[in-house]
């Protein structure tokens, strides 16, 4: 395994995200993988919603607690600091990534860490920690299963909450068989127990745990973690420090509301009624504490997550819990797989996130990856309206709003004031409909127009394009000439 | 009864015989359709692709279309019906006769099979047509609309039709409007798997709502050479009724 792979591909980007080209050659085996994948955790989600008396109550709620919070994010966000520093944890303001990732390896620096751990936290891929720390020189390792295998691979995730859910066992068998020199077996229960082993002595000889945060509880300061292999409560116990890098998004009022956001989280993403680990860390160790590290440092990051807060049509992008589920459900997203959307954070979220986190110069291409089939609005469980934001970025990628300036280039914009004016004009648009049946001769076969030149070959090398045909203007006159008995 | 007929442009383009049936069932069915010849295009696919600012004048034109009479508007278009029902209203600041205009329309324009069950309480129209179908919920009718039975109550009440299950019904078929040429190489992986499902299904036809998913749909079995049809619901319940 290249290790200069593992850092290049954690470096903070900076080309335009080229989703367009990239589904142009999807590796055959990310689509089957992902739709056995994510058929299953669909399955399993329908039958844990079946459990509960009322879903559709239970994510009205949370999508009312996720939204009071974000209009009053202000003052949960002092409240969660007060009691964070109450609890004897320390609070750090991080304004963009940079920043986050010198906050974190100042931390490093002071308490001379070698060695870090990590929990997954889709923040600390955002920031693009990993890459600082060991630009630093600071040995880092993912701890969930999933996230260990993709650093081993030296890619980021390809999915929120399963990140390597883009593999089969057998490229983990070949994986594994690469970093340890083993004939790795493709038994997923003994690849499993290679990793165990592996991980446990880097839990043991941590003096770093990193974690992200699934909820900050501001009524106690409480830093909440859902995992499903121990890992979490291993790297926040283990090692003597612990920094936790959570946007700010993540804040929730009080233990009720986090109750209801804890109903929906694990059943929505999959199908878990609840995770096999909950983890709720108040600070850091107390004097009568057995276990625990001696400093609790929570490093709240903003990058970005102000200004989408000021701009109504995007806000609601910020309700996101990471749940996964609108990529569960996404046909685009099980075609193509995370990586197309050029980030860390993928699928429909991704395609509202990152264009408003990155700009839209950037991520132009992402607010278009989408059918606007409205599956994601369907099983988002605190009702993000992801088509809605998804039609609000089009409109600032090809007019500009009071946000970013248009991506578009004038040519294409004369040529949508033009189509407008062909559409908008009833006797243009009449006079279409009579030439189109005409002009199509050419390339008209047996009904059907199998071949045409550019830019329509864009729809004709998928599918045939049925003929032109507009006679019904034709047939209605002619049946009223008949119906009123005047003579054609 | 009367009713304001929006062809919609992909209908009157591509399907003229869907819009002919429909003329002829809505007059089966005791309602005398009107046809305002002004009407072009929604501003869908404009709306749809970013360019608002040109949405909106087509939405203004729609609206001083369909505006000049109280009448309903009946669509055979799902996805329309939605722009109509759900984006003109946004188009416009509240306070400003188009926005009055534009939420007076949204209260009347109906697609077709919301129409016939619950503003005309039809759910048998006497279509006879004996053979195995299967049907693709239409996104924009699916979740836009809310419309999830209307179209299967409808179907299973046509004479001799069986209905068979679609595995992966309500999932896209690939189609987006725009996005079926932004992005055609996801559009056509999306595609396949519809098609894929609809041949597993033993229908001899699928049924759907929208020209848009038709012309996908009808594509991409004409592409590997199915003899399974794409065919409008409306064309489905004109069958076997004698429409003259």
């Amino acid at each position: 395994m290249q290790k200069s792979q593992l850092q290049s591909s954690q470096k903070k980007i900076s080309q335009p995200i080229e989703f367009g080209a990239y589904s142009e050659h999807v590796p055959g085996q990310i689509p089957s993988a992902l739709k056995y994948a994510t058929g299953r955790f669909m399955e399993q989600r329908a039958a844990s919603l079946d459990e509960l008396p009322d879903w559709e109550a239970l994510r009205q709620a949370g999508s009312a607690i996720r939204l009071h919070t974000l209009e009053n994010l202000d003052f949960y966000l002092e409240k969660l600091e007060q009691q964070v520093i109450a609890a004897g944890g320390q609070v750090h303001w991080a304004k963009d990534a940079a920043d986050a990732c010198e906050i974190v390896l100042e931390l490093a620096r002071q308490h001379a860490v070698k060695r870090a751990v990590k929990v997954k936290s889709m923040a600390t891929e955002e920031i693009g920690l990993n890459h600082a720390l060991q630009e630093a020189g600071i040995e880092v390792v993912e701890t969930d299963l999933g996230e260990y295998i993709i650093q081993l691979m030296g890619t980021g995730p390809s999915h929120i909450v399963a990140p390597a859910v883009h593999l089969k066992k057998e490229q983990i068998a070949e994986v594994f068989s690469q970093e340890f020199g083993i004939e790795a077996p493709t038994d997923p229960v003994q690849l499993t127990a290679i990793a165990r082993q592996a991980l446990r002595e880097k839990f043991l000889a941590a003096d770093l745990g990193i974690s992200g945060a699934n909820f900050l509880v501001a009524e106690t300061g409480t830093l909440v973690i859902v995992t499903n292999e121990g890992n979490g409560r291993m790297c926040t116990t283990l090692p003597d420090v612990h920094v936790a890098v959570a946007g700010i998004d993540k804040v929730v009022p009080d233990w009720e509301s986090l109750s209801v956001l804890l109903k929906l989280l694990p059943r929505s993403g999959a199908g878990q009624k609840i995770t096999v680990y909950t983890s709720f860390i108040t600070g850091p160790r107390r004097a009568k504490d057995e276990h625990g590290p001696s400093e609790f440092h929570l490093v709240l990051l903003d990058n970005g997550r102000s200004r989408i807060l000021q701009d109504p049509g995007g806000r609601e992008t910020l309700k996101c819990i990471r749940c996964g589920s609108c990529l569960n459900i996404c046909p685009v997203y099980r075609n193509v797989g995370g990586y197309a959307y050029g980030w860390f954070i993928s699928g429909p979220i991704g395609a509202i996130f990152t264009p408003q986190i990155l700009g839209v110069q950037q991520a132009s291409e992402l607010p278009f990856a989408s059918s606007l089939c409205g599956a994601c609005d369907e099983v988002c469980p605190v009702k993000v309206p992801i088509t809605k934001i998804l039609l609000h970025l089009r409109r600032r990628v090809v007019e500009g709003d009071g946000y970013e300036l248009a991506v578009v280039a004038p040519p294409l914009r004369a040529a949508a004031a033009l189509g407008r004016q062909a559409l908008g004009t009833a006797w243009l648009y009449r006079l279409g409909g009579r030439l189109l049946p005409w002009l199509q001769i050419p390339w008209l076969r047996a009904g059907w127009l199998s071949k045409l030149p550019p830019p329509l070959n864009r729809w004709t090398k998928v599918r045939p394009l049925p003929a032109f045909q507009a006679r019904f203007r034709k047939w209605w006159k002619r049946r009223q000439q008949v119906s009123t008995g005047d003579q054609p | 009864m009367k009713a304001q007929l929006f062809i919609t442009c992909l209908a009157e383009q591509f399907f003229p015989g869907v819009l002919e049936k429909m003329v002829a069932l809505l007059e089966k069915l005791g309602v005398e359709p009107v046809f305002p010849t002004e009407q072009t295009c929604c501003g869908q696919p404009l709306y749809n692709s970013g360019f608002q600012e040109q949405a909106r004048q087509l939405a203004i034109k729609w609206l001083d279309t369909f505006s000049q009479s109280d009448l309903p508007v009946v669509s055979p278009s799902g996805s329309c019906v939605d722009m109509v029902r759900h984006h003109y209203p946004a188009l416009f600041p509240p306070g400003t006769s188009e926005h009055s205009r534009a939420v007076d329309l949204a209260g009347r324009t109906y697609e077709f099979s919301e129409f016939l069950v619950h503003q005309l309480g039809q759910i048998d129209v006497g279509a006879v047509f004996p053979h195995r179908v299967t049907y693709h919920a239409s996104c924009h009718l699916l979740r836009g609309l809310g419309v999830r039975q209307e179209p299967l109550q409808l179907l299973q009440a046509v004479h001799g039709l069986e209905l068979l299950p679609l595995d992966g019904t309500e999932t896209c078929c690939g189609f987006g409007g725009v996005f079926s040429v932004v992005y055609p190489e996801v559009s056509r992986a999306m595609l396949q798997d519809k098609v894929n499902h609809i041949l597993e299904s033993g229908a001899e036809a699928v049924v759907a709502s929208d020209a848009g998913c038709l012309m996908n749909i009808a594509g991409g079995l004409h592409r590997v050479g199915s003899p399974v049809r794409a065919m409008h619901l409306i064309e489905v319940l004109a069958s076997g009724i004698n429409l003259d």
